[in-house]
């Protein structure tokens, strides 16, 4: 039997090149979070709501009302810690003038305002969404989680967790300062 | 021992019937399709769970809007369409065969038909290879030995 050399039978190679490839998927899964999942509604029209405000339980907030410029709807509730993580760079974007729209899932009305009292209030209005209802309307699984609405009243981006200072700057402040 | 066994059951037996909810139907036929349909939809919080067995308040959320749509006369697509238009496809444990998760299902019956097809090229290559050559005088060298 003569040597010859791996090269000169490529079917040696086989398993070699099915490892990798099997390999290549698994790194690429390692890297992906599962829990962020995609959301169906990115690309279309925020869906509606009518919930009292938790400043002002007389009035209610509709999002079809803030139609006309873009704004961001934070999901948001007192026993939630992440929250807590995300609210200096919630305050931060207020003051740079980006409207913020809280929604205050299944949370004690008090507990809520004292919460905003401590720590700063960052949104324009909160609107109370004790049942969870909308928050299902907007395929809500895990608080914090904001969305950005654009001047027509379409959902253009998703973050689920919470706010960092890069998904900011490179993902919401360049949608938000896009021409319409 | 019994006694202490007896106790044990007990016990357990109250906590399961607490953790029951009773929902009334209106038909057997509501009641199965309600109990399917929960078992097919993820829980989004702990995501290795369906909606019937996790008790995150969101599955207990979906569960009685499962029920809700049930009872007002909703079919099985319309509850399953009302769910994915707002978590999508990842809420179903069956995902719908798209060219996205085309792999997904038929990978596997793919492997099946390549490994069959090695398997079986394997078999007929040794079945047909011809058989080992050897001289004359080796031929001679083996009737020598085999007659001794």
């Amino acid at each position: 039997m003569t040597e010859r050399s791996i090269l000169a039978r490529p079917k040696f190679l086989i398993p070699l090149v099915v490892f990798l490839f099997v390999a290549g998927f698994f790194a690429l899964g390692l890297r992906l979070d599962s829990t962020l999942v995609p959301s169906p509604l990115v690309g279309k029209s925020a869906p509606s709501f009518q919930l009292p405000l938790l400043h002002l339980e007389s009035e209610s907030l509709q999002p079809e009302q803030m139609n006309g410029a873009p704004w961001l709807l934070n999901v948001w509730a007192s026993w939630c810690v992440a929250c807590r993580d995300e609210h200096q760079l919630l305050l931060d974007l207020a003051d740079q003038g980006v409207v913020i729209i809280g929604l205050n899932y299944k949370d004690d009305p008090g507990q809520a305002r004292r919460w905003l009292r401590e720590l700063g209030n960052p949104y324009l209005v909160t609107a109370v969404d004790n049942e969870g209802s909308a928050a299902i309307d907007w395929g809500v699984y895990g608080v914090p989680e904001t969305f950005l609405i654009d001047p027509s009243g379409v959902i253009r981006f998703k973050h689920i967790g919470p706010l960092s200072a890069e998904v900011i700057a490179e993902k919401i402040l360049p949608l938000i300062r896009e021409p319409t | 021992m019994s006694r202490l066994i007896a106790l044990l059951a007990l016990l357990f037996s109250l906590q399961l019937s607490a953790a029951e909810v009773i929902l009334s139907f209106d038909s057997p036929e509501q009641e199965q399709r309600y109990s399917s349909l929960i078992d097919e939809l993820r829980c989004m919080v702990c995501q290795n769970q369906n909606i019937a067995d996790s008790n995150a308040e969101l599955a207990e959320d979906l569960r009685d809007r499962t029920y809700e749509m049930i009872r007002t006369g909703a079919s099985d697509d319309e509850i399953i369409s009302y769910m994915v238009e707002r978590y999508g496809d990842f809420v179903l444990y069956r995902p719908p065969v798209k060219s996205s998760t085309l792999l997904l299902w038929y990978g596997p019956v793919l492997l099946l038909v390549i490994a069959v097809y090695a398997v079986w090229r394997n078999i007929r290559r040794k079945s047909q290879a011809s058989p080992a050559q050897i001289s004359d005088s080796q031929r001679r060298k083996i009737r020598r030995l085999l007659d001794k």
